[in-house]
């Protein structure tokens, strides 16, 4: 039996109550009557032979001579991946990225190529861990390499490891890894989980500078892409592509492996979380009931550890291999085929089940900027053609959303909330004003490069991620949140989802729309 | 009949005590009230300034000299240095202290008006004995020496009559029945050998270990000569403690309420004995408090004997106090006790300029009991209901009730506070034993308030219960003749009828808006005035002008120390079951660590770091590294690490000053400070291996502030624009070199001290959320571990 694709259920009278994530936790729902329900399609089926698959990828690539032709004794061999922010929640191990990898060093050892160098492109997230790159790349990739100085995280603020490759022509400059822009090759080893992932962005974006990613990482750039997740209304994806043709340009060729998951999100027994409410068994619910009453006894922090530690039975529906920009267009068609639903008409008021996890909080913890982003950021932003609430709608967004940062991770999460939000909530105001400091600040600088520390920048692309739904929304309403930290980031609290509705129609008016985007599985709709 | 003003024109009048509440609205009476006389202003230098200055300060900035500002305008420097001659002495010394100039103006003065007294109801025996006993005598004692004939007004005190029931008339002190025969000369020398006594059992051997102990209860391992003179200081305390307690049971022996009293009384009667050919007056007021209408009604000097107690009421911590709800409280304003002693001086210049025969010494009691009197059920309902309609707010912006008063006995109020005392001293004591700091610790620190709170209470009974069960009544006769004697102009100018106010409004509209605003209590709910408080000590800390920060690091930064950066480093490499066995012992460990580190936190390092020994250099250099992550920053205090950052944005020099060794702070911290000062160990000759030794003596207590001021010096910085941040009373001597000492989480002891001078205190803590690890052990590396060269851990 084919996956069934996604759809929009209408709440009637008997449509049992809807989950709703919570972040640690879960809450059911009573949507009002005629309030309506969006549903990711089933899971694709998976590549049936994986490691063939990758193989016959590398051999036969797309617009691109096979990879073994491409190698050679003494070639400088780079090989360039995701980091930890992908894919969500992190797959099971063997990881795609340990597959790939895997395969392309067996095709470099038997071409004779011993100069390989294994780069996490992580961009100005934090340094992967050595227990994370053991899970992202296995143990026999991490022995042979991370012991001699072969396979490291990438540092951008490091200056004899940058290089310049020159100015698109809107003037963007274009800085990517030393190592990475001077080898023969760069292969990038890249996970697709959602459509903004891949193409040029893997190393245009993943392999840069703070000097380069400020072109398209900022207000406008974002403001102006409706939305980032669309390849052909994205701004961020045009200064990507603009970006990429300057690498080519300056004779970096890459090798651009790109794979693409199934949205099978939870593992048994939680594999209920991805389903219909209605289509629950007698297990399900007990599942349900059990794990919400012990959620409900146990701290904070088990909790945490508990959920992260969850990791997803999701794997490889397809490989793609070859030239950026072809390999990238089959990778979002398959993204698309997974995630992609169509929605009739916009809605009133949008309501969200934030889940525990985020890109930026992979064995961390999911502080209240990192919330902001992943609704006003991501899920706002999974849409193509229009959002799907309208101009001046309100967004309903359910997570606890507790005071606590991560103090190693979030360093300038912390200072960003108590010194910058505690003054505005502006994307362009914050900047203008506060931006530069904490980008270029000697500690934050200093906790990227040596601890793990994401940027002093990140907590304001964080925001500016959120600045298209911030313009467009005519409020956000945060249930069951921690009230002084929602407030900071200028939403309103509310304990139910019922006061919030009620809140909601002050903005939008009496009887409104409601429509609820049931995620994860991750899904993107398109509004007609 | 005296035309008051005319009879003192060209009179130079000599005045003691004029820096006190009385003796400066008499100043400003006399050059205000009497325009042709001239003062000369007998003063105590100050240990750093001199008496001219004292009076500038002290005296003729006082409000009291508003109205006279006023209606002299641009004049007023100028005629106030026409008017006024100040000379240094001491009415505590023979002769006055004076020099030989100070002798000649003393001879050209025609009055003399003593003042000058130790007030204070529980000042020390021999301090009492010397100023308020002997004061008077040495005057005229000085006056004959210079041949002066100059008057003497004596200002004494109504209860020089002692504990006694029905009329108190206005005779000499010993003319009256019921007086004990005490000789002043033998009290005199006996208190004089008490000082000695006490002075001498203060330094018996096992006294002064006492102290030791104490200071060291208090300040912890502050470094020796903080330590020595917190000792020291206790030392003097103690004896003064002595002293006041023998003057308060001495005077009680003899019926008198206090030393106050006590000393008054001789000192009338040693007068009385020395005076000679001088002409004397002894003005008897009773308990002075503001003023009726001079200056300005409700002009009050310092925080006297009623304020203190009404304020405690309103505050709701005296619950009660003692009294019978229909004595009488003797309450006079200050402005009629002024105009009787001015009146007494003109008299006294009068009977001189007249040329007339010595007259025989007067008293005159200037007081409202027996005339116009205050019962005191009428003063605690006028009281109540005033703080029912005016009530102090509480820190959380609350209006405080003030209680009912049920007028029990002395005994029982009393009792009642003791007991408080002790239990609260009693969970002060345990409280501060507790290994606590931040949050809690300010908990013992408001505990230890509290109890002082219900010390300075049980204080006021002790002291003021006498006054409030007097049951004498003070007669006036004398005082009334000479009002009677005055004509309406006089008697317009220096009123000193007790007749002619009521009590009802003096207490409503003059007396207790005075006290509230003296007291600057919080009157209306205005935003929270702790916090207020805070906000101002941290924007002075964080003035563009300030020099150099300097941090401690641990419970500052950082809420983790050296033991835990070691564990972590020698973990790192060891073996599963080797860990487990390594943490089991470090915890057992804990307890004697913990017990060296509070007696020398120098001798604890150098002990500590041994375990270093043999540990490969480049090993821990690597795994530093990840300590950076794992411990210092998991454990880190955001707001600390923010405020690094904010000196240094302001410009401000940073400085690190920590015990912490080279390996853990110095690579992983120099990006947040400027410079960093911590210990080092020496390596093997070849430079591959630790020795466990200590290059120099590691950075602790009175070495810090050592360390630092050498710091400034070599900058150029000034340690009085600079702030410390330290968390215990062992980093006292770093803080208190500073201009603005910061406690960060202080522990108890430090939170105490912080409290009691006012000092910014913060309360930083780990970032919420951050990951909480059981035991400080590394994570797991697959090499081998420094201990495991040694075998088990040493």
């Amino acid at each position: 039996m084919s996956p069934r694709p996604g759809f929009v259920l209408e709440v009637d009278r008997s449509t049992p109550p809807t989950l709703f994530m919570h972040g640690e936790g879960f809450r059911l729902e009573q949507l009002p009557v005629g309030s309506r329900v969006i549903y990711a399609p089933e899971a694709l089926p998976l590549l049936r032979d994986p490691s063939e698959a990758i193989r016959q990828a590398l051999l036969h690539p797309v617009d691109a001579d096979p990879l073994p032709s491409m190698l050679f004794p003494g070639m400088k061999l780079t090989i360039a991946f995701d980091d930890i922010s992908l894919p969500l929640p992190p797959m099971r191990r063997p990881d795609a990225r340990q597959r790939v990898i895997e395969a392309v060093l067996d095709l470099a050892a038997a071409a004779g190529v011993d100069d390989v160098h294994l780069i996490a492109a992580l961009a100005l997230h934090r340094r992967m861990t050595e227990a994370e790159l053991r899970h992202a790349l296995g143990d026999r990739i991490y022995d042979a390499f991370a012991p001699r100085g072969a396979l490291y995280n990438h540092d951008a603020e490091d200056p004899d490891a940058m290089a310049f490759l020159g100015e698109t022509d809107k003037g963007e400059e274009v800085e990517i890894s030393r190592r990475a822009a001077e080898s023969d090759l760069l292969v990038y080893v890249n996970i697709n989980l959602v459509a903004m992932d891949g193409g040029h962005k893997s190393t245009a974006t993943g392999l840069s500078s703070y000097r380069s990613l400020r072109h398209h990482h900022n207000v406008a750039t974002m403001r102006k892409s409706r939305s980032f997740m669309d390849q052909h209304r994205s701004e961020l994806h045009s200064s990507n592509w603009r970006m990429g043709e300057v690498i080519r340009k300056a004779g970096v060729k890459i090798f651009q492996i790109e794979t693409t998951l199934n949205n099978d999100t939870f593992p048994k027994p939680f594999d209920f979380l991805q389903k219909r409410e209605w289509e629950w068994t007698a297990r399900d619910r007990m599942t349900f009931l059990a794990s919400s009453k012990s959620l409900a006894r146990t701290p904070e922090r088990v909790k945490r550890s508990i959920f992260q530690s969850i990791q997803a039975p999701h794997d490889l529906t397809g490989v793609t291999a070859g030239e950026v920009e072809a390999v990238h267009r089959i990778t979002t068609a398959k993204v698309m085929e997974q995630q992609l639903v169509v929605v009739e008409g916009q809605t009133d008021i949008l309501t969200l089940g934030l889940p525990y996890i985020g890109p930026y909080n992979v064995n961390s913890v999911m502080n209240p900027i990192l919330v902001m982003c992943l609704g006003l950021g991501y899920f706002f932003n999974m849409y193509k053609e229009r959002p799907l609430v309208r101009e001046g709608g309100v967004l309903i967004m359910s997570h606890p959303t507790p005071w606590e940062f991560h103090p190693v991770h979030h360093p300038s999460y912390i200072d960003f909330f108590e010194q910058v939000l505690s003054e505005t909530t502006d994307p362009i105001e914050i900047e203008k004003r506060f931006e530069r400091s904490f980008a270029e600040d000697e500690w934050y600088r200093h906790l990227y490069r040596t601890g793990h520390a994401y940027h002093g920048v990140h907590p304001f692309y964080m925001w500016y991620w959120g600045s298209h739904a911030l313009e467009h929304l005519g409020g956000v309403i945060v249930v069951g949140g921690d009230p002084k930290a929602v407030r900071r980031l200028g939403f309103k609290p509310a304990s139910t989802l019922r006061d919030a509705l009620e809140m909601a129609e002050d903005v939008v008016g009496r009887d409104p729309s409601i429509t609820h985007l049931h995620a994860p599985p991750l899904l993107m709709a398109q509004v007609t | 009949m005296v035309v008051i003003a005319e009879a003192l024109r060209g009179q130079r009048i000599f005045i003691t005590g004029s820096t006190g509440f009385l003796g400066t609205a008499l100043v400003e009476r006399f050059l205000r009230a009497v325009p042709g006389c001239e003062l000369v202003l007998l003063v105590r230098p100050g240990r750093r300034t001199t008496a001219q200055r004292r009076i500038e300060r002290e005296v003729l900035r006082n409000d009291a000299f508003d109205r006279l500002r006023l209606e002299w305008g641009a004049d007023f420097d100028a005629e106030c240095a026409r008017r006024i001659r100040v000379v240094g002495g001491d009415v505590g010394a023979d002769g006055l202290a004076l020099d030989d100039e100070g002798r000649a103006v003393l001879g050209t003065c025609h009055a003399v008006v003593h003042s000058a007294a130790t007030v204070s109801f529980d000042s020390p025996l021999d301090a009492a004995v010397e100023v308020n006993l002997l004061g008077p005598s040495r005057i005229v004692q000085t006056l004959h020496g210079i041949g002066s004939k100059a008057s003497l007004i004596a200002v004494s005190t109504c209860y020089v009559a002692g504990n006694r029931r029905g009329r108190a008339p206005e005779l000499p002190v010993f003319d009256q029945p019921f007086t004990p025969d005490v000789n002043w000369r033998t009290e005199v020398t006996a208190a004089r050998r008490l000082r000695a006594d006490a002075e001498a059992a203060s330094r018996m051997p096992e006294r002064l270990a006492h102290f030791a102990t104490e200071a060291r209860a208090e300040l912890g391992a502050a470094g020796t000569p903080l330590l020595a003179s917190k000792a020291e200081k206790l030392r003097e305390e103690w004896v003064g403690d002595q002293m006041v307690e023998a003057g308060r049971s001495r005077a009680g022996s003899l019926g008198w309420p206090d030393a106050y009293a006590y000393t008054k009384a001789l000192g009338e009667q040693a007068l009385l004995d020395n005076r000679g050919d001088t002409p004397v007056t002894i003005v008897r007021p009773s308990i002075i408090e503001s003023a009726l209408a001079e200056p300005h009604p409700g002009w009050i000097r310092g925080f006297r004997m009623a304020e203190p107690v009404i304020i405690s009421y309103a505050r709701g911590l005296l619950k009660e106090f003692p009294g019978i709800p229909e004595g009488v409280i003797d309450v006079i304003p200050v402005d009629m006790v002024v105009a009787t002693v001015i009146d007494a001086t003109a008299r006294a210049c009068a009977v001189a300029t007249a040329g007339e025969p010595v007259p025989p010494p007067t008293v005159v009691q200037i007081s409202s009991g027996a005339l116009n009197p205050l019962r005191y059920r009428q003063l605690v309902d006028l009281v109540q209901s005033w703080f029912t309609e005016h009530p102090i707010y509480d820190a959380q912006d609350q209006p405080i009730v003030v209680p009912d008063w049920s007028f029990p006995g002395r005994g029982r109020v009393q009792g009642q506070l003791e007991r408080g005392v002790k239990t609260l001293a009693r969970a002060e004591r345990a409280v501060a034993k507790l290994p606590m700091r931040g949050a809690q610790a300010q908990w013992s620190a408001k505990l230890e308030e509290r109890r002082e709170e219900i010390d300075r209470a049980l204080g006021y009974v002790r002291l003021y219960g006498a006054y409030t069960e007097t049951e004498a009544v003070f007669q006036v006769d004398n005082l009334l003749t000479r009002w009677d004697s005055l004509d309406e102009a006089d008697r317009t100018a220096f009123c000193f009828d007790p007749r002619v106010y009521d009590w009802n409004e003096f207490v409503h509209t003059i007396h207790l808006p005075s006290v509230v605003q003296h007291a600057r209590v919080k009157m209306a709910p205005s935003g929270r005035s702790g916090e207020q408080r805070s906000t101002r000590l941290r924007k002075q800390v964080l003035a563009p002008e300030r020099h150099l920060a300097v941090f401690d690091l641990e419970n500052t930064l950082i809420a983790s120390n050296v033991v835990e950066s070691h564990a972590w480093l020698a973990t790192r490499r060891l073996g599963p079951g080797d860990r487990v066995r390594f943490a089991l012992k470090a915890l057992a460990e804990a307890p004697s660590l913990l017990a060296l580190d509070r007696r020398d936190r120098g001798d604890f390092l150098r002990s500590f770091y041994r375990r270093y020994e043999g540990a490969p250099v480049r090993q821990l250099d690597e795994d530093a590294v990840q300590l950076l992550s794992d411990l210092i920053i998991s454990k880190s205090f955001p707001a600390g690490f923010r405020r690094v950052r904010e000196h240094r944005r302001l410009g401000h020099r940073t400085l690190l000053i920590t015990g912490a060794l080279d390996i853990v702070v110095e690579r992983n911290l120099s990006p947040l400070f400027d410079d960093i000062i911590c210990a080092r160990m020496s390596t093997t000759p070849d430079g591959a291996r630790y020795t466990g030794e200590l290059t120099e003596a590691p950075p602790t207590g009175e070495a810090r502030a050592l360390i630092m001021a050498d710091y400034a010096d070599a900058e150029g910085l000034n340690l009085e624009e600079s702030v410390a941040y330290a968390d215990s009373a062992s980093d006292l001597p770093m803080l208190e070199a500073v201009g603005f000492p910061v406690a960060v989480n202080p522990e108890t002891r430090l939170a105490s001290i912080a409290r009691k001078r006012g000092w910014l205190v913060e309360q930083w803590t780990k970032a919420p959320g951050g990951p909480r690890p059981l035991l400080p052990i590394g994570p797991r590396t697959r090499r081998t571990s420094f201990l495991g060269r040694e075998g088990a851990p040493a």
